[in-house]
């Protein structure tokens, strides 16, 4: 009985998402189909993109410059940590009886859940590079920049990566709520059932999870190419 | 403070007290409640959903219906309406205070375009659709907690905003703020498009909490308020603009119970709740929601002070 009642819910939803019809609140107000579903979803995107690119303007410099110096483990991992139990709704709330709702209070309510991944990351990255690596640099001359940006960075890229696509899922999944802070993100839709009924509950859900999974497979794409050679076939060999 | 608060009650409960022609104090005898004995063998439960408004609502009725010598109970802190209402038919609680928009909207599905705005027209419908399931609907209070077109009395002022018809040929340069589903609901954004013509700059989603602080913050032109809100208590710094085409369903409360538990009561059941409703006109709610809301009272004390200030009890 249950999988049948499911499998409906979810034929409903994609003829939500597919095809327009009446919200059910009627008066002919029509709600659905991709443009009106793309919508949400590009307000959606676009906010969490803003926020991602926040969180890595902080966070990555932050990471690499503490790893490099082996400085602030405490700060970088604990706070990291800590970034973690931070809830998302108070932030939001809060911001918006400080600064106002929209734009800049989502984005920086989300870029403060997508710092720790990337920070802590980071420095736990640099910190693990190989220290032969470093002092044959060291030892060619190599400046404090260079060794960060032509030694670190490259061999901590794969761990770091990860650190962005847990925080960019964490950002896209969260930004649901911005929905109660004046952007039309799919949360219009997940918390609409007087309007949208079930199908347009479980519609925005399912595009959240759709969307959601392509990120994490275009990260994983970025985060292959960013990945030494060297690495690459390093752990090729660790593996056999 | 509280001092203060009882005296505009009083004040405002006099002025609306039309049912007594003759001197305050003589009205507030006429009002008292008496207590029948034979109602003593009858246990009456009171519901309500849970909010501010429905919890100050519950306990004027289960302290009127006790002044009135029932056996009463409450529980009085029930969640949504498809909660109450089962509560009802299971015989959890004997009845609890409902919209009637709300009431013909989520029990029967009547479209939010097919709601009369007009109270006597929405309460017949909800009282027929109701009695199909067994179920009496009383009369509905003076006071309506429907939705609103509110702003800044500033803004109103400025742009000369009184009904939400002035706002055509202004609203392309405004921005509405409303709960998310307001933008395909036909009683909100998508009715004043509809109905109304507007077009508006731009609809600006937020969680109901927020609706005073988008106006507060510049965040947004206009908002949909709750017209009962105890914010609109005794100021003026918002206005609610008049619905002059009838767009928003009426939203008086109806007390609602089983057909079964109102006969068992007896008469005085149905006459207590209408008696002690009497005085809940619009500025008289909003106090009463502001005392909860705002100065942090208890409902029970707050809907006892309603009571004694009204002469319903002593």
């Amino acid at each position: 009985m249950l999988p049948v009642a499911f499998l409906h819910s979810f034929v409903g939803a994609f003829d939500f998402i597919l095809h327009q019809r009446e919200a059910v609140t009627g008066g002919g107000v029509q709600v659905g189909g991709p443009a009106y579903v793309w919508h949400f979803a590009r307000t959606q995107l676009e906010v969490s993109a803003v926020a991602l690119a926040g969180a890595m303007a902080v966070g990555l410099p932050a990471g690499l410059v503490l790893g490099h110096l082996g400085r602030g483990e405490f700060f970088a991992v604990g706070f990291g940590n800590a970034g973690r139990a931070v809830p998302e709704i108070a932030v939001i709330f809060l911001l918006a009886a400080i600064i106002g709702i929209g734009l800049g209070n989502v984005a920086i309510a989300l870029g403060i859940l997508g710092l720790p991944p990337i920070l802590t990351n980071t420095f736990v990255a640099v910190r693990q590079v190989d220290r032969t690596a470093i002092e044959a640099a060291e030892g060619m001359g190599m400046r404090a920049a260079g060794v960060i940006a032509r030694i670190e960075l490259p061999l901590a890229a794969p761990t770091i990566m990860s650190g962005i696509r847990t925080a960019a899922i964490n950002i896209f999944a969260t930004a649901t709520v911005a929905s109660f802070v004046g952007l039309s993100t799919l949360g219009d839709l997940v918390t609409g059932r007087n309007v949208y009924g079930d199908d347009g509950v479980v519609a925005g859900a399912i595009a959240i999870a759709l969307l959601a999974m392509c990120i994490e497979l275009v990260l994983a794409g970025v985060q292959a190419l960013v990945t030494p050679r060297g690495l690459k076939l390093q752990r090729a060999r660790q593996g056999a | 403070m509280a001092l203060l608060a009882a005296a505009i009650l009083a004040a405002s409960v006099a002025a609306c007290g039309s049912s007594s022609s003759s001197t305050t104090t003589s009205g507030a005898s006429d009002n008292l409640i008496q207590s029948n004995p034979d109602n003593g063998n009858v246990t009456v439960t009171v519901g309500s959903k849970n909010f501010t408004e429905e919890y100050i609502l519950g306990q004027i009725y289960a302290q009127a219906l006790k002044a009135a010598g029932y056996n009463v109970k409450t529980k009085l802190n029930l969640g949504s309406e498809t909660i109450a209402l089962k509560a009802i038919k299971d015989g959890e609680i004997s009845g609890y205070p409902e919209y009637t928009s709300t009431a013909l909207g989520s029990f029967f599905q009547v479209p939010a375009n097919k709601i009369p705005s007009d109270v006597t027209q929405a309460y017949d419908m909800a009282k027929s659709d109701l009695a199909k399931e067994g179920l009496v609907a009383y009369p509905p209070t003076p006071f309506a907690d429907a939705n609103a077109v509110g702003t800044l009395t500033s803004t109103a002022n400025k742009l000369g905003l009184k009904d939400i018809s002035d706002l055509k040929g202004k609203s392309q340069d405004l921005t509405l703020a409303g709960s998310p589903e307001c933008r395909a609901r036909i009683d909100c954004l998508a009715g004043l498009e509809k109905n109304y013509g507007l077009q508006f700059k731009k609809f600006t989603p937020v969680d109901i909490g927020l609706r005073y602080t988008v106006l507060d913050k510049g965040d947004a032109d206009l908002s949909i308020l709750f017209t009962s809100d105890a914010m609109l208590a005794n100021s003026n710094k918002y206005t609610i603009l008049n619905d002059d085409k009838g767009l928003i369903p009426a939203g008086n409360v109806i007390f609602i119970a089983s057909k079964k538990v109102a006969d068992q009561a007896g008469p005085d059941f149905g006459a207590t709740i209408e008696k002690v409703q009497q005085n809940l006109t619009l500025p008289v709610i909003q106090e009463l929601n502001s005392r909860v809301d705002i100065d942090k009272q208890e409902p029970a004390a707050v809907a006892h002070e309603y009571l004694k200030s009204s002469g319903y009890v002593q």
